[in-house]
């Protein structure tokens, strides 16, 4: 079977016997790897601190039939400015669920690592309310299932788009409105975010409409996932 | 296979942690084989642990009676309250000999990947603490929860819930193990380990 080399960033961690854990990671080249990291939950292991949750790292790993083992891993970024503020966490880690259940074992997917690295290297610079909207968006985009937002979801009319419904997949217009109503402003936000302005989005002030954009994000999010995003509603009663 | 008793046994032991099904066959056959008062012992302190086990009223550690062995320890300075994610962190802790004061066992730390909140840890419970203190006034609280993500969220969310209360919070130190080895410490680590460091007389 042999080893392998890849970035990762670590999703998620469970206890696995003694003093071993299964860590799952999102790569670029492999996809969602579930690796064993053995003894690593001893002081003195080698791997210690370097597998915890929202680590960037570049790892080797042996390929095993079900579950790989993690051989070496080294640190690119642990994410400080994430790790120490309890305001940022929530974001990080429903970005990280997202990620987990989007990912695909031994599937490549190159876009998608990058652009959590690159949102989560955004969250640690700086707090932007549309940091998290933007992302859930991106990602869904990339797995092709992303909304619809030049024209109404349900009609293709190019009337003004007034409400957002996971379910129609996308903005709607007056006449085929349902789900949840939008002002204007967030249809913008949305399109910006989608049409190559993510700068320009993220720089927006916190108003109505950013609210507005992380919430169609989780809605939109959690109905292609089928599942409720577990953190993204624990999320206001941290802290 | 096996007959009705022994594969039941097998089954039971199967689903205890760490034990495989060809472990479990060779503990079920070990028992099987051994003198009968041994094998009830066994049983007996199996039934008792349910029976007689709860958990301590005010600290939540496991304890024989309503208040745990700690907590009704005159000798230990209720004043000082270290915070654990589990009654088996206690046990750590008091291997130490360096702690003296009294415990609030959380029930787990914040994940909220796999929903866990604070409403799902003793944290209610440890605000009541610090509310009726109608024996003891409490003067510090020490964060010891595990140093990983989710033991360093919890701490984090404890401490901004606890120091507007006026009282001392502190979190337990991060550094190197002893006997370890620096070129193996990760960055992490390392970096606490420096911003931690004290002064050193010669």
């Amino acid at each position: 079977m042999g080893t392998f080399r890849d970035e990762g960033v670590v999703l998620r961690t469970i206890k696995l016997g003694e003093a071993d854990r299964i860590v799952t990671f999102v790569t670029p080249e492999h996809g969602k790897v579930r690796a064993v990291a053995k003894g690593i939950r001893r002081p003195k292991s080698k791997l210690v601190g370097r597998l915890e949750p929202l680590t960037h790292v570049t790892m080797m790993c042996w390929k095993g039939r079900e579950l790989d083992v993690v051989t070496q891993a080294e640190v690119l970024d642990h994410f400080r400015g994430i790790r120490d503020d309890l305001d940022r966490m929530p974001a990080a880690f429903t970005m990280l669920e997202t990620v987990d259940h989007l990912a695909v074992e031994r599937q490549p997917m190159p876009a998608l690592f990058k652009t959590l690295v690159g949102a989560l290297r955004v969250l640690e610079e700086r707090a932007s309310p549309v940091l998290l909207g933007a992302f859930l968006l991106k990602a869904l985009t990339l797995e092709g299932i992303g909304p619809v937002v030049a024209s109404c979801a349900s009609c293709d009319e190019d009337a003004p788009l007034v409400a957002f419904d996971a379910h129609s997949g996308g903005f709607l217009c007056r006449s085929c409105r349902s789900g949840q109503a939008v002002s204007a402003e967030t249809v913008r936000l949305v399109r910006q975010i989608l049409g190559g302005e993510l700068r320009a989005a993220l720089a927006a002030p916190p108003s109505r409409a950013t609210a507005e954009v992380e919430r169609l994000a989780t809605s939109a999010t959690e109905y292609h996932l089928d599942r409720r995003l577990r953190s993204a509603h624990l999320s206001s009663g941290f802290g | 296979m096996l007959a009705g008793p022994i594969q039941e046994l097998v089954d039971e032991l199967g689903r205890l942690p760490g034990v495989g099904p060809k472990s479990a066959q060779r503990i079920a056959f070990h028992l099987l084989e051994a003198p009968k008062d041994e094998a009830l012992r066994l049983a007996a302190s199996i039934a008792k642990v349910k029976e007689q086990i709860r958990l301590c009223s005010r600290c939540f550690n496991v304890a024989e009676t309503e208040i745990c062995s700690i907590c009704a320890d005159p000798r230990r300075d209720p004043a000082v309250i270290c915070v654990v994610e589990d009654p088996r962190d206690i046990v750590s802790v008091e291997k130490t000999r360096e702690f003296h004061g009294t415990y609030h066992v959380l029930g787990g730390a914040l994940n909220p990947i796999d929903g866990v909140g604070p409403e799902q840890l003793r944290v209610r419970d440890l605000l009541n603490r610090l509310g009726n203190d109608h024996d003891h006034k409490i003067a510090e609280i020490i964060l010891c929860t595990n140093p990983n993500l989710e033991g360093e969220a919890t701490a984090m969310y404890l401490a901004r819930l606890l120091s507007p209360l006026g009282l001392r919070v502190t979190r337990i130190a991060s550094g190197l193990p002893v006997g370890g080895d620096l070129e193996y410490a990760d960055e992490l680590t390392l970096g606490r380990a420096l911003a931690g460091r004290h002064e050193m007389a010669g």
